[in-house]
């Protein structure tokens, strides 16, 4: 399996990563040669086989539907890069 | 004072030999002194530490009986830690500093141990060399030239070059064993479930786990009965009876089965390595355990179902770093979108990116049951490998990596040649199974070798017996660096 430059562009879109001009070859290749690394996987006979999630085949529990945590807005804020009157700050989303 | 276990140094602090503040700060000493050649050790916290060895000091003085109380550790980066920077080896979180502890930090704080700082690691625990840390690559005690083994590279480091008497790390693909391969120490990952992550920074959130990295089978012991809890803040947590991990340490291994995995000795592995395992076989044959050969089939298919799986969990896990909440930001976004773009850019390394790309493509539309579900299943295939062995033995027995550390930047040019490094480490996180790497001795050229031992789900006690009792036999994990004194 290989990918090029353009898939590479659509993959850094979706993942919301800046991936430089420059780069982009690089980055092809080396995705490339994972992609055929794990295209191994194709040889397995997996008819019928449940995919497996969990280790133990688990649930996850539920709790009661009660607060459990108090408000700690200052303190969780405390290392955020832009914050005015308790809001994270972001660029203009709206015109 | 620095050479000696949890177990030893516990019985000493309550003689009275030393107070805890006095051996915390012979390992801080040491630290300032020494670290400078292992770069094992992203923070320091000198004050924080001195005040913890103090409080320990006035609970050993009123009987105390936790043998964590007063011993000087440290957490692997990615351990949540109150007022002290949590940076995961990566420059987005360079600035981080948590409001609050992971459980295991605050299991530690319980129990009274001493925290000296936070050890290095690849970025988010993705690589096997630790050459992905943001604060350069730790290097190995035995070799400095060579790595450490990664993600848990400054925690083995710290524990080899004893700079810490113990540390704790985290093992999604091999993170704790290889490392404690590589740098000739003691590295256990418990089953999957039996240490809360909460607080742990997510890696690949079905596989991460964490687990202790010490000189001996014995601490390792110590710290699990101090690091497992059941803990309804992470919904995979399993809630289940934990026992006393050093009940059974002295219990004979005599009839004790053995199986030797035939897809663990085949092409790829150091036959200096080889060697050594088996030598380290026979002598738990003349403990008087049985061997048999047994077989893995899936064992193949095990680095490329990881390598979707654990992209593909990343992918979704490392999306919450996009500049706004906390982390690194770009400097004068012009949009959202190019302030998620660029802080994610400037703030992840090569490999994460790679990571992230390979599991946005591994779900994306499309390609999700070729890859993903396609993974899950081989997954399933790689347990029922273990489930049908283990109805047919105790333990599993092999090489932790197939080669000893290697030079760095050796690896570095080929992403793939380094996920190679995982091959007999990451089916045992695929399965969730607990597992043990312990020195099993030196290579001609001074580098050591591990030991790994698989056991069946929660079988952590038997696990620690088997390696201690191999300890009681041989010295292999007393022996220390050659430059460390």
């Amino acid at each position: 399996m290989t990918v090029d430059v353009k898939e590479i562009a659509k993959l850094a879109n979706l993942a919301r990563i800046n991936i430089e001009d420059d780069m982009a070859n690089d980055v092809a290749d080396s995705i490339g040669r994972i992609l055929k690394l794990v295209d191994q996987l194709q040889q397995a006979d997996t008819e019928g086989v449940e995919p497996m999630s969990h280790p133990m085949d688990a649930e996850q529990h539920l709790r009661a539907d009660k607060v459990t945590e108090a408000n700690q807005r200052d303190s969780l804020q405390a290392c955020a890069p832009a914050v005015e009157k308790g809001l994270f700050l972001v660029p203009k989303v709206i015109d | 004072m620095h050479k000696l276990t949890i177990a030893q140094l516990s019985q000493r602090l309550r003689d009275k030999d030393f107070s805890s503040v006095e051996l915390t700060q012979h390992f801080l000493d040491r630290i300032q002194s020494l670290d400078s050649r292992y770069n094992s050790f992203i923070s320091v916290c000198p004050e924080q530490a001195l005040a913890d060895a103090a409080s320990a000091d006035q609970r050993l003085a009123e009987g105390d009986h936790n043998p964590l109380c007063g011993i000087p550790i440290a957490h692997k980066d990615l351990f949540c830690t109150a007022g002290v920077k949590t940076s995961c080896g990566s420059k987005m979180l360079d600035n981080f500093i948590p409001p609050y502890n992971a459980a295991i930090v605050d299991n530690c704080i319980e129990a009274g141990a001493v925290m000296l700082g936070k050890t290095n690691m690849d970025e988010f625990a993705m690589g096997s060399s630790n050459e992905n840390s943001f604060y350069g690559p730790s290097k190995n005690p035995w070799n400095t030239d060579c790595v450490p083994g990664g993600s848990s590279g400054g925690s083995a480091a710290a524990v080899a070059a004893q700079l810490a008497v113990a540390t704790s790390a985290s093992d999604t693909g091999g993170s704790i064993r290889q490392p404690a391969s590589f740098c000739g120490v003691t590295g256990l990952k418990p089953t999957y479930g039996r240490v809360s992550r909460w607080g742990m920074v997510a890696y690949a959130s079905s596989l991460d786990q964490a687990g202790p990295i010490t000189k001996t089978a014995e601490d390792a012991a110590l710290m699990l009965n101090v690091l497992a809890s059941h803990d309804q803040r992470d919904s995979t947590s399993i809630n289940r009876d934990k026992p006393d991990y050093s009940q059974n340490l002295s219990d004979s291994i005599e009839g004790l089965k053995i199986g030797l995995p035939k897809e663990y000795f085949g092409e790829g592995l150091d036959p200096e390595v080889a060697q050594l395992i088996e030598a380290a076989i026979k002598e738990y044959e003349s403990m008087g355990a049985s061997i048999k050969e047994i077989s893995l089939p899936h064992t193949h298919l095990a680095v490329p179902a990881y390598y979707v799986i654990a992209p593909a969990e990343c992918s979704a896990n490392l999306s919450r770093f996009d500049g706004v909440r906390y982390g690194h930001r770009c400097e004068e976004p012009k949009d959202l979108e190019d302030l998620y773009k660029r802080s994610r850019a400037e703030g992840f390394g090569e490999e994460v990116k790679r990571r992230i790309l390979v599991g946005t493509y591994a779900l994306s539309a499309g390609y999700y049951d070729a890859y993903y579900r396609k993974a899950q299943q081989v997954r399933r295939l790689i347990k029922n490998d273990f489930d049908k062995v283990f109805s047919e033995v105790d333990v599993i027995a092999g090489p932790t990596a197939p080669s000893p550390a290697f030079e760095l930047g050796s690896k570095t040019k080929d992403p793939t040649a380094m996920y190679l490094e995982d091959i007999y480490t990451l089916p045992t996180n695929l399965a969730g199974l607990p597992g043990i790497s312990i020195p099993c001795g030196l290579t001609g050229n001074g580098k050591p070798v591990g030991l790994q031992l698989t056991g069946h789900y929660f079988q952590e006690a038997k696990l620690l017996n088997v390696a201690h009792q191999y300890q009681q036999q041989t010295d292999f994990h007393q022996l220390s660096a050659p430059d460390i004194d």
